[in-house]
């Protein structure tokens, strides 16, 4: 069993609250998952950088050398910052790049993370005290989706905590599991995918970015993944300028969305969304089966 | 009187410890709810719950005699195993409305999710807009009425419950088939629509509107065939048994 939470801000009136709102959602959720948590959040703060969130469990990381060789890299400024055990690269150059190489080249680094709007933090522990740590609360934003988890295939790390991208901007929380990962993740990786995890939750995430990498809209990719992905979902998804939903065709793992003219939220309860401004009012329905489901910012 | 219940101020089990506890004609009603998972579970007497909000997970489970009524929407497993009495939401319920049910009235006013009426045993329930994919899936008796639409895969592997269909029918499940409507299903389809007229969907529909549906029967009946490779083996069994006892 798993909590995810999903918040999409379509008008400003609630983007300066997004983290806060996010963490209230979050913490309705933690009994789902009480032994590790995550979250994402798309802001446009620096539209024109590559932000890069990379976590070093167990390991003490010297963040300076690490940008400075990527400077070397890129050909381009980087700059750090660290929080707590994770550490948000910013940079003009590739971030796909930048990625592979940390994956590479830093031991003890898992990259979380990279693009123009996302940043993502995970750790082991109660969602509450994950949400304080990495201060959810002071977000704000267009979008965020959180998870919290409980592990019930595999151990209890932060590695297995979601959510998970693997590609620029696009993120993913997973409510079930996938049957036919194994498969599907040697595939993608002679597609030019790379996985850090053996989490099968990664592998729909990095399936997604290889489909929005070939030009795939969110919608295609989706549709892609109704076929090829075998096993149990509730998706919740994130792209730079976006929010998508997904269940599998049988849709046994719950889901519940609400939506306002200023927001739409999913769940998988509704107590997650029942304290949200404007809930008493909201549309609510349960999301169908293999249906899919997309806001856009553009719309 | 009422007595009231704001569950911003108490706990989930001081409300259903209350309802238990009451006795026959007392009335409660219920503000904050927020989403709480089983709220006014496993009432057994003749009191009138009112419900002012959305409710989580299986509210007014195992229920028996007496009248839950929410203003609002409802999660996964509403009045799941209820045995009698009438649970009724104005909104929409999301999975396994009325699973199991044996006995009562469920009423939803809006739509219900997918699998609403799994394996019910004698619950009468009553949509008034869509259900969702494998509603009615392994019914065994019992009656439901959809006043929309029914998705995918209606009445797979169905026993002996009836479905009553407004609306369209995506697909049928296996082993479930349309019915002719005789007077007498008209009779019980027109009992039901009367049973939950306050809602405002079931409030009109024709009777003459519905189409119904239930088992052909091939799936769970054995043929004569069968029943003999069943005695056989039976008999077969009751020998080996006594041929180890003797050894």
């Amino acid at each position: 069993m798993c909590g995810i939470v999903g918040l999409f801000c379509k008008t400003e009136t609630h983007r300066h609250e997004l983290g806060r709102l996010t963490a209230v959602m979050l913490r309705e959720m933690r009994d789902r998952g009480p032994d590790s948590a995550g979250f994402a959040s798309y802001d446009a703060g620096m539209p024109d950088r590559t932000r890069i969130t990379v976590l070093a469990e167990g390991v003490t990381v010297d963040w300076g050398p690490v940008a400075a060789a990527l400077e070397g890299l890129l050909g381009a400024e980087v700059t750090v910052r660290a929080v707590h055990d994770h550490a948000v690269f910013s940079t003009d150059g590739d971030g796909r790049a930048a990625r592979q190489w940390i994956i590479d080249n830093v031991a003890g680094a898992t990259v979380l993370s990279y693009g123009s709007q996302i940043e993502l933090y995970k750790a082991v522990g109660d969602p509450d005290l994950v949400a304080e740590r990495y201060d959810l609360a002071s977000r704000t934003g267009t979008h965020a989706l959180a998870h919290t988890r409980m592990a019930t295939e595999s151990a209890v790390t932060t590695n297995g905590s979601h959510p998970f991208a693997t590609g620029a901007d696009t993120c993913l929380v997973h409510n079930g599991s996938l049957s036919n990962h194994n498969r599907l993740r040697r595939f993608l990786e002679g597609h030019g995918e790379s996985f850090q995890t053996e989490n099968d939750s990664e592998v729909a995430a990095g399936y997604l970015s290889w489909r929005i990498r070939s030009g795939d809209t969110i919608s295609q990719a989706l549709e892609g993944a109704l076929d090829d992905l075998d096993g149990f979902y509730t998706f919740a998804i994130g792209v730079a300028d976006g929010f998508a939903i997904l269940r599998d065709p049988i849709a046994c793992k719950p889901a519940v969305v609400a939506e306002t003219d200023d927001w739409v939220a999913m769940s998988s309860e509704y107590r997650a969304i029942a304290r949200l401004p404007g809930a008493a009012d909201a549309e609510v329905w349960e999301p169908e089966p293999a249906r899919i489901y997309t806001w856009s910012l553009a719309a | 009187m009422k007595r009231l219940f704001d569950l911003a101020q108490v706990s989930r089990r001081e409300l259903n410890q209350a309802l238990h506890d009451a006795s026959d004609g007392e009335s409660f009603e219920v503000t904050n709810p927020r989403g709480t998972h089983a709220v006014a579970c496993g009432i057994t007497a003749e009191i009138d719950v009112v419900v002012r909000g959305s409710v989580g997970y299986y509210c007014a489970g195992m229920h028996q005699r007496g009248r839950v009524l929410v203003e609002g929407n409802a999660s996964t497993g509403l009045a799941e195993n209820i045995m009698s009495g009438r649970v009724h939401i104005t909104g929409n319920a999301t999975m396994s409305a009325g699973a199991t049910g044996c006995g009562g009235l469920v009423v939803v006013g809006g739509n219900a999710g997918a699998r609403c009426g799994i394996s019910m045993k004698g619950v009468d329930i009553v949509v008034g807009g869509n259900v969702g994919h494998m509603s009615a899936f392994m019914a065994q008796a019992g009656n439901l009425v959809v006043c929309g639409d029914a998705a995918a895969d209606l009445g797979d592997s169905i026993y002996e419950a009836q479905i009553f269909v407004r609306g369209d029918v995506e697909s049928l499940g296996a082993d479930c088939i349309e019915k002719e409507m005789r007077p007498t299903h008209v009779e019980t389809l027109s009992r039901l629509l009367a049973a939950a007229a306050t809602v405002p969907a079931v409030n009109g529909p024709d009777p003459a509107d519905f189409r119904r549906y239930g088992s052909a029967r091939r799936l769970y009946n054995f043929t004569i065939d069968d029943v003999d490779a069943v005695a056989r083996a039976a008999r077969e069994r009751s020998e080996q048994e006594r041929d180890t006892r003797a050894a």
